[in-house]
């Protein structure tokens, strides 16, 4: 499929770079990234790899926008409180791009469903604000196969890190598995700035379309963590050794994914 | 003795164990922070055995949620 002569225009930025050109342009085209989470990190994440002409974008989330999601969720606007947020999500990302096919999915994801949504997707991006959801993805994503980011943040500070599969530590390799409810505090409870959705957002669009391109070295066996207060990045080298993994390991203990119990205080949003 | 915690360089009382160096860097919840030394895991539940070593790199690694909600 050739590009059109509007197409060459509108990614003339990325056509231009060696790196990408329209050969690489295409296969963002063809790509398929599922986002789950249309929050703090989805919202930028999703915005970015619609401009960027990523032809098929899953987004998940089964919460409605509220008012104080908006000042870091900067893919909803002011008249799209009470709506669904995957509905208001593509509604933006069809306006940037008429090139991109949006698919919502107005649920919460589950061990039950979730191989099914991911299957059909090439790059996960985890947009979730709750261990339980994090553990579930990095799980399913282990046990199908498919590659996908980390991302959390909290306060001043956020983390991530990439998965894919035979190229280094899974999330649970590093972190065995969810603290107890109400252990470690929430965006909610601690608050967060809103920025810091769109730097570690932006670097989980920047994974996905370096893996679709294939170029550049992946955030795959470090933990990249950015301290805003000290304007600080540091890229954490993770042990290599995955063999004793409960789940990405030679022997997993782990065979079936898992519905941890959720903090009350999260409600119910992904 | 030299070690490097979280990519500084401190000097730190020889034998110093995981344990103590969680808390005299006041590691928040330190039950639920994950420690490398020299890009290895170490166990939870054997800080205390942990002893470190002249030109050990440590590093915390912490749980951190957020995004969507």
């Amino acid at each position: 499929m050739a590009l059109s002569n509007e197409q060459i225009e509108r990614y003339s930025r990325h056509i231009i770079l060696k790196e990408v050109g329209a050969k690489g342009q295409k296969k963002l085209l063809g790509a398929k990234v599922l986002i789950i989470g249309a929050g703090g990190l989805g919202a930028p994440a999703a915005m970015y790899l619609a401009a960027a002409g990523v032809g098929t974008i899953g987004i998940a989330d089964a919460d409605e926008v509220d008012l104080s999601n908006l000042q870091r969720q900067i893919i909803h606007q002011t008249k799209d409180v009470g709506k669904p947020k995957v509905q208001s999500a593509k509604e933006t990302m069809e306006a940037m791009n008429p090139d991109v096919n949006v698919i919502t999915y107005h649920e919460f994801i589950n061990s039950g469903n979730i191989l099914d949504i991911i299957k059909d997707y090439d790059f996960i991006i985890d947009g979730t604000d709750n261990f339980p959801a994090k553990f579930l993805i990095n799980d399913a994503c282990v046990m199908a196969k498919k590659p996908f980011s980390h991302a959390g943040i909290i306060r001043f500070q956020g983390q991530l890190m990439t998965y894919v599969p035979g190229q280094g530590p899974c999330y649970r390799c590093v972190f065995k598995e969810p603290p107890p409810k109400d252990a470690v505090p929430t965006c909610k409870q601690a608050g967060v700035i809103g920025a810091m959705g769109g730097v570690i957002g932006s670097l989980q669009a920047m994974e996905a379309v370096k893996y679709i391109l294939g170029v550049g070295e992946l955030l795959t066996g470090y933990l990249l963590t950015y301290d805003a207060l000290k304007m600080q990045f540091r890229k954490v080298k993770l042990p290599s050794d995955t063999h004793s993994c409960a789940v990405c390991g030679d022997h997993p203990s782990i065979t079936k994914l898992i519905d941890y119990e959720q903090a009350e205080c999260d409600g119910v949003g992904l | 003795m030299k070690i490097t915690v979280a990519g500084v360089s401190k000097e730190v009382k020889d034998g110093l164990t995981v344990a103590q160096l969680v808390i005299d860097e006041n590691v928040e919840m330190p039950q639920y922070v994950t420690v490398t030394v020299n890009d290895d895991f170490v166990e939870s539940g054997t800080f205390e055995q942990a002893v470190l070593h002249e030109g050990d790199s440590v590093e915390f690694l912490y749980f951190m949620g957020g995004g969507a909600e």
